[in-house]
C-alpha cells in the first residue's frame, strides 16, 4: 500500500547492534494524522524502530543504522540539529521516567530546553499537556511536589504531557500501559483519539486488542522482519496477508 | 551475582547472611553439614575484620587522645592555643599558640580545594559523559596512576619544579608557599574526586539521560540541568572526601610550603601547616614534655577536623545511596 506523500518513510531500514541485526528491511510509510498500532513479541524491534526515528539510538554504543528514514521528505541522518529534530517527536516510554524534580518542572523541562522563560507561557504549556494527558485535576493542587511522589499511573501520564510539552509533529508510545491499570490506560487511549487530530502518531503495544482499538492501520513485526501492514480490520480479519499474523493476533503463538 | 543465586536465597530467608547460597534440596545431611560450618567460618571472619577496623580507628584516637589529655586539662590555655600566633615552643618560657599552624593548614587547604573542586568535577563530567571508549579507558587508568603517586614524590615534585617555577613566573624570593603546597594538595585530590564524582553521575539512571535528550535537550543540557541535581549528593561527597584528603597531607605539604610558622596574607606567603609540625617536631621532644603532649593536642585536632569532614561525607552518601 502506497501512502500519498507520507508522513514519515522509513526506506530499507537495517538496524544491528554489534553482530545481531534488530531490524531489517524495514519499508514502512505513515501518512499524516494517522495511528499507526506496531504489534509483535517482545525482541521484535519496536523499540529500536522508535529510537531510530528520534536519534537516541545513536547513543548505544554498538548499534548500527542504515537505510533512509525521512520525514516530511527529510532525511533525518542528515539533519545538524539533533535537538530540533528531537522536539518534533514525542517519545513516552514503556516504563514512567520521571525526571527527579517537580511536577511543574517535568513539564516544562522541554521548553526551558528550548529557551521559553517568560512564566506565563510555561504556565500555559504545563496546564495545556497535563489537560491533554487527562492528569490535571489530580495534580493542580501539587505542582510542586516531585513527579516520583506520583502514582504509576499518573507518573505515565505525566511522561505523556511531557512528551506533548514541546507541541511535537510526531507521538511515539511505547507499551505505555505495561504498568499501569485498565481504567487509566482507557482515560489515556480516549486521549489519544483526541490528539490523533493534531499528531501523527505510532502506537507501539503489547496488547494487540489495543491496535485494533486504536490504530487505523497496524504494522506486525516478528524477529525484526515486518510480517505485514495494512488497515487494522485487515490485520485483524479472517484473511490476513500472511499466515504468521493470523496466528499472532489469534494467539496461536507468541 | 546471577538471577538464580538471588532468587535462591529470597526463597530461603533462614539462609545466614554471608555467601547467599542456602541449603538445596537433594543435597546429603554431612555435605549440608560442611556447608553450614564453612558458611559460619566465613561470616566469623568478616565479621572479625569489621569489628577490628573499628577497633582500629577507635584505638587510634584513644592513644592520640591519651598523650594529650595531661596537658590538655593540665595547665594548657586553649584560648591561648586557638587565637594565638606564637609557637616558642622550645623557648626558655615556651608558648604554645597554634593559630598560625591552623591559619596554615587552612589557606593551604582552601586553595587546594579551589583547584581542585572544578578541576575535578569537570573531570568526573568529562570521563562520565562526554567521553568513550578508548579515551575514557584510558583517562581513568591515568586518574587512578595519579592517586597512586607517594606523597613523598609529590613533595619532590614542589621542590624541584614548582619552586623554581613559581619563582620565575611571580618574581618572589621564594617558591615555597600557599600556592605551592595547594597546587600539589589539589593534583593529590582530583583523583579522589574524579572517581567517587564519576561514581555519583554512573549512579544515576540512564532512562534519566534518555528521556531528557528525547525532549531536545542538548548533551549540555541534560548534564548541567539533570545529571548534576541528580547526582548532588554524591558530588558533593566527592568534594568532602577530597578536602579530608587535603587537611591530613603531610609530607608533600612538609616539602612544598617554606616552612615558616606565619599567617598567610596572600598564596606567595610561606606557612607551616599543622601536619608538617607535627611531623617535623614530633621526634625532637622528650616523650611526656609540654611541647610532646601539645603536638598530641594539635592532632587530636586534626584527628577530629577529618573524621567530621568523612563522617560528613559518609551520611551525605548514604542519604544519596537511599534515595
Ligand atoms: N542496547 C542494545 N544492545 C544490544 N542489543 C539490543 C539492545 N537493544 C535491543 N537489542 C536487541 O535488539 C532486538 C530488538 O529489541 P527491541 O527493539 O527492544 O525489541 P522490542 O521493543 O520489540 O521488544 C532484541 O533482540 C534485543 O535483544
Ligand atoms: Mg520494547
Amino acid at each position: 500500500m502506497v501512502v500519498q506523500h507520507p508522513k514519515i518513510a522509513f526506506r530499507d531500514l537495517k538496524v544491528r547492534y554489534g553482530e545481531k541485526t534488530a531490524l531489517e528491511g524495514i519499508n514502512l510509510e505513515v501518512a499524516k494524522n494517522e495511528i499507526l498500532g506496531i504489534i509483535g513479541p517482545a525482541g521484535s524491534g519496536k523499540t529500536s524502530l522508535l529510537r531510530v526515528l528520534n536519534r537516541t539510538l545513536q547513543n548505544t554504543p554498538g548499534a548500527k543504522v542504515t537505510g533512509d528514514v525521512r520525514i516530511d521528505g527529510e532525511d533525518i541522518h542528515r539533519m545538524r540539529d539533533v535537538s530540533g529534530l528531537r522536539r518534533r517527536i514525542g517519545m513516552v516510554a514503556p516504563l514512567p521516567v520521571g525526571l527527579p524534580m517537580s511536577v511543574y518542572d517535568n513539564v516544562a523541562f522541554a521548553p526551558r530546553m528550548a529557551g521559553v522563560t517568560d512564566k506565563k507561557v510555561l504556565d500555559g504549556v504545563v496546564e495545556r499537556c497535563l489537560r491533554q494527558a487527562a492528569l490535571w485535576e489530580e495534580v493542580e493542587k501539587r505542582l510542586g511536589d516531585l513527579g516520583t511522589k506520583l502514582s504509576g499511573g499518573q507518573q505515565q501520564r505525566l511522561t505523556i504531557a511531557r512528551a506533548l510539552s514541546h507541541s511535537p509533529e510526531i507521538l511515539c508510545l511505547d507499551e505505555f500501559s505495561i504498568a499501569i491499570d485498565p481504567v487509566t490506560t482507557m482515560r489515556i487511549e480516549e486521549v489519544l483519539k483526541e490528539l490523533r487530530k493534531h499528531m501523527t502518531i505510532f502506537l507501539v503495544t503489547n496488547l494487540v486488542q489495543q491496535a485494533r482499538r486504536l490504530a487505523d492501520r497496524t504494522a506486525f513485526l516478528l524477529l525484526g522482519e515486518l510480517v505485514e501492514v495494512g488497515p487494522t480490520e485487515e490485520v485483524f480479519g479472517r484473511n490476513p496477508r500472511d499466515r504468521r499474523t493470523f496466528d499472532y493476533v489469534h494467539g496461536i503463538f507468541g | 551475582m546471577s538471577r538464580e543465586e538471588v532468587e535462591g536465597a529470597g526463597a530461603n530467608p533462614g539462609a545466614e547472611l554471608g555467601t547467599g547460597l542456602g541449603p538445596r534440596l537433594g543435597r546429603s545431611p554431612a555435605r549440608q553439614r560442611l556447608h553450614r560450618a564453612k558458611e559460619l567460618l566465613i561470616e566469623t571472619v568478616i565479621r572479625v575484620c569489621g569489628v577490628s577496623a573499628v577497633i582500629f580507628v577507635f584505638g587510634i584516637f584513644y592513644f592520640v587522645f591519651r598523650e594529650a589529655a595531661p596537658l590538655l586539662f593540665g595547665g594548657l590555655d586553649l584560648g591561648e592555643l586557638l587565637t594565638s600566633g606564637e609557637w616558642y615552643p622550645d623557648s626558655d618560657n615556651p608558648r604554645y599558640g597554634a593559630f598560625a599552624l591552623i591559619a596554615g593548614t587552612l589557606a593551604v587547604t582552601l586553595l587546594a580545594m579551589l583547584i581542585a573542586v572544578p578541576l575535578g568535577l569537570g573531570a568526573a563530567i568529562f570521563v562520565s559523559e562526554f567521553s568513550r571508549g578508548r579515551t575514557r579507558e584510558i583517562l581513568k587508568i591515568v586518574i587512578e596512576l595519579l592517586a597512586a603517586i607517594p606523597s613523598v614524590v609529590w613533595g619532590f615534585i614542589g621542590l624541584v619544579i614548582m619552586n623554581p617555577l613559581i619563582i620565575d613566573l611571580f618574581d618572589t624570593p621564594v617558591g615555597l608557599n600557599v600556592l605551592n603546597g595547594a597546587i600539589l594538595l589539589a593534583l593529590m585530590s582530583v583523583p579522589i574526586i574524579v572517581s567517587i564524582g564519576e561514581d555519583a553521575l554512573k549512579a544515576v539512571p540512564d532512562t534519566y539521560r534518555e528521556a531528557a535528550e528525547a525532549m531536545g535537550a542538548t548533551r549540555w543540557q541534560v548534564t548541567w540541568r539533570v545529571l548534576l541535581p541528580a547526582a548532588r549528593n554524591g558530588l558533593l561527597a566527592a568534594v568532602l572526601l577530597g578536602v579530608g584528603r587535603a587537611v591530613g597531607e603531610t609530607m608533600a605539604v612538609l616539602m612544598a610550603t617554606g616552612h615558616s610558622v606565619n599567617v598567610p596574607d596572600s598564596p606567595l606567603d610561606s606557612v607551616r601547616t599543622i601536619t608538617a609540625t607535627i611531623a617535623s617536631e614530633l621526634g625532637e621532644t622528650a616523650q611526656g614534655s609540654d611541647h610532646y603532649r601539645v603536638l598530641f593536642v594539635l592532632g587530636s585536632l586534626l584527628f577530629l577536623i577529618t573524621f567530621l569532614v568523612n563522617l560528613t561525607a559518609d551520611l551525605v552518601i548514604r542519604g544519596f545511596k537511599r534515595r
